[in-house]
């Protein structure tokens, strides 16, 4: 474990010292609270109609319609950025040959892994993290449920773990960053959508299309309910993302 | 202390190394010499740990690299033919991120990342970014970083390619130094880099050892004549006639100016009566030495005559 938080800081610090992270987290910071505001200033607008024709006696949920859909549109916004994010993990290493001084140092393989995941973890959690202010924001000016908020933060990490664990199994199978990237957001991207099948498909390979879909489980997370099948899930997912990534690195040495 | 053995190994189905069997001791500086391509990185790697190989075993200090490889990583330090180094990071930083994940204990590192910048003669760069050093400095912080967790075994691929030739001479006194207290093992396809720093040599061509020996030894065994060269003030006379006709002489060349070579059978000790043949004659004898085959030869002779044999 300690071999591992050595090789996430030093991912860290590079990440810290290089433009990709501040450039990522400006556009990832601007698309979410340009959809924020938008979605805030509807929800306002709404809710002034609705104090106007009070006989209709609609109650208007915040956490519904503010933090639910927030939530729901950094999931999308994060799919677009992880690949950016992982693309480099093992693909600058082995194109630079640095990932020899790894293999060649009394280390296990998966501590090298679980250190690029953690790496690209923290990354995506420090990003999570600044857009929080709009959160911190509308508890200022409302009063919302905080459990909704809370479930909603472990959520959307966890499903960004998943796309992170893709990402670092991507990289581990090629030099090329482009090539990582692509494949990491086509697989997230295929997973995201997998469930849309469930519709023209008979009743039971509907049910496994949707429970495979990635988004599937996080609406639950969003609405206050952690369930014991998502947690497996999005679990599993991670694991075995990061085991392929495993067997593909131990693999390299026979090739 | 390193026992390699019926190394083979295949990328694909080609074959980059076969049944390679060769054993280093405690102490020993060994030079892998081939050309390029003959499989000296693959065997390093295999060593090193990072390679598996096909079939054969290694072992070091009676460790297997296959099943433990761990316990041999620890007392290997590896510079691969292309440093392995970030090159967005300050020299100081990446020295201490190697001792790290070698597992130098934490309160040690500073003093190890000390002593191998002073080692390395690398104390005025330590703050400054690898990636804006130049060629030398950057070979020296790869090599720092194969010995920043002071390992028994010292791995180093090509150490002085693509270096100026004062680099590669500073680089080369470090290693000098470095073996009084490491094995090393080193390749290099340059030779007279190997002649320099080691006392054995493995000569591999096409994944197979050609030779393991001394220097001195190759040379002799190689040697099915010896060589002398004479050098001479006058010329007038016939004096490659009058060499030919001295016993064991096989045969006589001019070479240069006045500088003549004559070969002759091993141990016969013809200088005495060269040099009586040129008092006699009056040739004034500037010259007379035996010469010793360069190891450039050597390893002409022997990969050539691996591929006329197989041809």
């Amino acid at each position: 474990m300690k071999n591992s938080w050595i090789i996430a800081k030093r991912d860290l610090n590079s990440f810290f010292n290089s433009p990709i992270f501040y450039v990522i987290t400006t556009v990832f910071l601007t698309i979410y609270s340009y959809i924020f505001i938008n979605i805030l200033s509807f929800f306002s607008m709404q809710s002034m109609q609705s104090g106007q024709f009070q006989q209709m006696g609609i109650a208007l949920n915040i956490n519904e319609m503010v933090i639910e859909p927030s939530f729901q549109n950094m999931a999308v916004i994060l799919l677009l950025i992880i690949p950016i994010i992982t693309m480099r993990s093992f693909s600058e290493e082995k194109k630079s040959k640095t990932f020899r001084l790894l293999l060649s140092s009394p280390i296990h393989l998966k501590e090298i892994v679980l250190g690029k995941f953690f790496a690209c973890m923290i990354v995506v959690m420090v990003m999570v993290l600044l857009s929080s202010y709009s959160l911190g924001f509308i508890f200022m000016i409302a009063e919302p449920d905080i459990g909704p908020v809370l479930t909603g933060y472990l959520g959307v990490l966890l499903m960004a773990g998943c796309y992170v664990s893709i990402g670092v199994f991507a990289s581990s199978l090629t030099e090329n960053q482009i090539v990582a990237a692509v494949i990491t957001f086509g697989f997230s991207l295929f997973m995201w959508v997998i469930g849309w099948g469930a519709q023209s498909a008979d009743s039971s390979t509907g049910q496994v299309l949707q429970y495979l879909s990635i988004i599937e489980h996080l609406d639950r997370f969003l609405k206050g309910i952690i369930e014991t099948s998502d947690l497996a899930y999005y679990l599993t997912f991670i694991i075995l993302g990061l085991f392929l990534c495993h067997r593909v690195l131990d693999s390299n040495r026979w090739r | 202390m390193i026992e390699v053995e019926n190394l083979t190994r295949y990328y694909g189905t080609r074959r980059a190394i076969n049944n390679l069997s060769f054993q280093i001791e405690k102490g020993e500086v060994v030079g892998f010499l081939g050309p390029n391509g003959a499989g000296k990185s693959t065997t390093m790697n295999i060593i090193s740990c990072i390679l598996s190989a096909s079939s054969g075993s290694v072992k070091i200090n009676g460790f297997d690299t296959f099943e433990q490889s761990l316990e041999i990583r620890k007392v290997i330090g590896y510079l691969p033919e292309t440093p392995p180094l970030y090159p967005d990071m300050v020299v100081t930083d990446y020295l201490n991120f190697s001792a790290g994940i070698r597992g130098v204990d934490a309160k040690k590192t500073t003093t190890a990342v000390q002593r191998v910048l002073e080692k390395c003669s690398l104390k005025d760069v330590g703050h400054r970014i690898i990636g804006r050093l130049s060629k030398g400095y950057q070979q020296r912080v790869g090599l720092a970083q194969a010995m920043v967790h002071d390992p028994e075994i010292l791995i180093l691929d090509e150490p002085t390619i693509g270096l100026d030739p004062i680099q590669i001479i500073e680089i080369r006194k470090l290693i000098q130094e470095l073996a009084a207290e490491h094995t090393i093992i080193l390749s290099s396809h340059i030779l007279p880099e190997i002649t320099q720093i080691c006392k054995r040599v493995i000569i591999i061509n096409e994944g197979e050892i050609a030779a393991v020996d001394s220097l001195g030894g190759l040379t002799a065994s190689l040697r099915k004549s010896e060589r002398l060269s004479l050098t001479v003030r006058n010329s007038e006379g016939n004096v490659l006639e009058e060499l030919k006709k001295l016993d064991q002489v096989i045969s006589t060349t001019k070479g240069e100016d006045n500088q003549y070579f004559i070969e002759c059978k091993l141990r016969s000790n013809l200088q005495d009566d060269i040099a009586k043949l040129a008092l006699t004659n009056q040739w004034g004898i500037v010259e007379l030495k035996p010469v010793s085959m360069t190891l450039e030869d050597i390893f002409l002779k022997l990969t050539l005559e691996e591929k006329g044999a197989a041809a």
